[in-house]
């Protein structure tokens, strides 16, 4: 955990630079008759930051910090897994937005997570990953009248099936 | 005896069958359409606005104000059993309501968060009806650095009293505020932190992509983490004498909070460009910093749902007041509102009141009696709620992740942002790891497009001098507060080095 913090601290100072030197694309100083520049806000707001970077490093040294007097390790194997297998999972899930639509990523990701990783019962899974894209759908589409991403043009068929319904 | 007259008035008028119909049904979709991750009152306001022109103009905002104060309350139900804050109001909600319902006290939460709004909604009523026009001047007198100095307190209470490692809380401060400040620059209008060139960044960051990103993914990750996905869901049970003992522990323990809710959420309310989110996170920092017992914040404290839970309820009837008697919105909703009563032939203004006395008094009528359901609806829905809490955790976890995922499109429709909270999601899941506190990231996403304007309009009246916020009467002794709260961590650490 310590070498983490230590990361962690390093990965955050680099992001703090990026932030300070992305903010000099506007005036960082005050300008007469306009006030602070436009990237005066953030500018200094990502000095304090890489400041704090410092001193969480510096604690971490110290071991003054509960995460850098920890022996345990980031991640075990299992955590590794289980990361690979649920943030994968979500990953998969949005990227299959664009294909087969949210309600199809969803109804997939459903099957997945229930079936694969909650080891639930075949019938259960199924009808559950069907039924809840079946209810979104006609909440959002319907009722709220907010349009969630339709894929690519196969899908077409059937969201005009199911827009039949509605109007 | 001149208000009482008109008040009773009113509460006739909003009693006719038509009114009460729309006020049950009103607040049945707010509550529903408040629940759902992006979604707030704002979207279900605006959808629904058409509707209400096949009714009088008096029934129209009323039907409109009672899904207004639905959705304030449902708000609360996402953050307490799944963690993701239903709408921005309901942010501060989910840092001691999740805890509570992790420790099986779902219900205590949810009765809490009914009668907290309850309690805010009633207070901001009679405040309401009782100085409606003499507060909407005392409002208008804060300016920029009145603003800033408020934004200011309220980040200076999670850095005096947050109990967290003092370096990684103002990180989190700044980081929010900055990932805020992503997209234009509202004064120069140039475009500002567009990383990498993504066009997505344009439109800037919105707090939900945040909120869901942390709340929701990170949270979930991590809890799959620590437990190894072995978690056993809440023993949350829902019996009539449950209840009946939640409400006396929430009135027991829960009344400062709903005191500093109610009457803070209704002044921050008041204030043009604030509104419910702000007045609930800021509720919620100062419970903290008038608590006897600060460190058991964001570990399921009653005060801290109940204080931001009364805020959002009181700050909205109060974000009416500016509306009303001005012309001013306090609140995106109120300014559909508003567009709504232009439509209607009304305007809005200090002659509204002499104008249109049933007009008013029917809809501050209707404040009461939309309290009163929303009350008896929520309270009723809570078995529902509880009983979404005892499903299986492999089928809580698989809908937080759907609903987080379609929560994160709904708040801008822009898949970028779906992508952006995956990696928020995944920060926020290291982040808790290395024990940096995520909330005050989360706070200050909300409150930088409010903080950053007015400390740049208040430098610009004093021509860069920031002695501006400590010798105006109001911004003055509130920057002081401030600092000191800031200062509290190196007074502590001084004394004991010194007392060592």
């Amino acid at each position: 955990m310590r070498l983490g913090e230590f990361v962690t601290a390093a990965v955050l100072a680099a992001f703090s630079m990026y932030l300070m030197w992305k903010s000099t694309e506007l005036e960082i100083g005050y300008i007469r008759g306009e006030g602070p520049g436009g990237g005066a806000w953030p500018f200094w707001l990502s000095a304090i930051m890489l400041i704090c970077t410092a001193l969480i490093a510096f604690n971490a040294g110290r071991r003054t910090s509960p995460p850098s007097r920890s022996t345990e390790p980031v991640l075990d194997a299992e955590g590794r897994k289980m990361l690979v297998q649920v943030f994968g999972g979500i990953v998969v899930f949005v990227a299959l937005v664009s294909v087969i639509s949210m309600y199809g990523a969803m109804m997939v990701f459903l099957f997945y997570y229930l079936w694969f990783l909650g080891r639930h019962g075949f019938y259960l899974s199924l009808s559950i990953s069907i039924l809840t894209p079946v209810v979104f759908f006609f909440f959002f589409e319907a009722l709220m009248r907010v349009t969630l991403p339709k894929g690519m043009r196969f899908t077409e068929p059937f969201f005009k099936m199911l827009n039949t319904i509605i109007y | 005896m001149e208000i009482l007259g008109h008040l009773l008035d009113g509460l006739a008028q909003a009693s006719q069958p038509i009114n009460l119909l729309l006020i049950v049904v009103g607040v049945t979709l707010g509550l529903f359409i408040g629940m759902m991750p992006g979604l707030g009152s704002v979207n279900g306001v605006a959808i629904l606005l058409p509707i209400t022109f096949l009714v009088p103009p008096a029934s129209a905002i009323i039907f409109l104000a009672a899904i207004y104060y639905g959705a304030m309350y449902g708000g609360a139900i996402s953050s307490i059993t799944l963690g993701i804050p239903g709408a921005s109001t309901a942010v501060a909600t989910t840092f001691d309501g999740r805890p509570l319902a992790l420790k099986g006290r779902a219900s205590l939460a949810l009765v809490t968060a009914a009668i907290a709004s309850f309690a805010g909604g009633t207070v901001s009523i009679v405040l309401f009806t009782m100085f409606a026009p003499p507060l909407a001047s005392v409002a208008l007198s804060f300016g920029p650095p009145e603003i800033f100095a408020l934004m200011l307190l309220a980040f200076a209470t999670f850095v005096g009293l947050g109990g967290d490692d003092i370096p990684k809380t103002v990180l989190s401060i700044c980081l929010g505020l900055v990932l805020a400040a992503v997209g234009f620059d509202e004064i120069s209008g140039e475009p500002r932190l567009v990383f990498f060139d993504i066009s997505g960044f344009l439109h800037g960051i919105n707090f939900l992509v945040l909120a869901i990103g942390i709340y929701g993914i990170g949270e979930m990750l991590w809890t799959i983490d620590t437990t190894r996905g072995k978690v056993t869901t809440t023993e949350a049970k829902m019996t009539i004498k449950g209840v009946l003992a939640d409400t006396r522990e929430c009135l027991t323990n829960g009344w400062k909070g709903m005191t500093i809710g109610s009457l803070l959420g209704f002044f921050v309310g008041i204030l043009p460009a604030a509104g419910a989110t702000p007045g609930s996170l800021m509720a919620y920092g100062v419970a903290k910093l008038t608590s006897r017992d600060p460190n058991s914040f964001g570990k399921g404290n009653v005060d801290g749902v109940s204080a931001p839970e009364s805020a959002n309820n009181s700050a909205s009837t109060g974000s009416m007041l500016p509306m009303l008697t001005l012309g001013i919105p306090g609140s995106p909703t109120t300014a559909i509102l508003l567009g709504g009563m232009v439509i209607w032939g009304l305007t809005p203004g200090p002659r509204l009141f002499g104008d249109e006395p049933e007009f008013v008094w029917g809809l501050i009528g209707s404040f009461y009696l939309s309290n009163f359901f929303a009350l008896i609806i929520n309270l009723s829905f809570i078995p529902l709620f509880i009983w979404m809490l005892r499903m299986p955790f492999a089928i809580l976890a698989a809908m937080i992740f759907v609903l987080s995922i379609v929560g994160g499109y709904a708040a801008t429709t822009d898949m970028h942002d779906v992508w952006l909270m995956l990696l928020f999601g995944l920060g926020g899941f290291f982040l808790r790891k290395f024990e940096y506190p995520v909330a005050p990231a989360v706070l200050a996403i909300v409150l930088g497009p409010i903080a950053e304007p007015t400390l740049r309009q208040s430098l610009l009246l004093s021509s860069g001098d920031l002695s501006i916020f400590v010798t105006r009467p109001i911004a003055g002794p509130i920057t002081i507060i401030a600092i000191v709260l800031i200062l509290l961590p190196l007074f502590k650490l001084i004394r004991s080095r010194y007392r060592g």
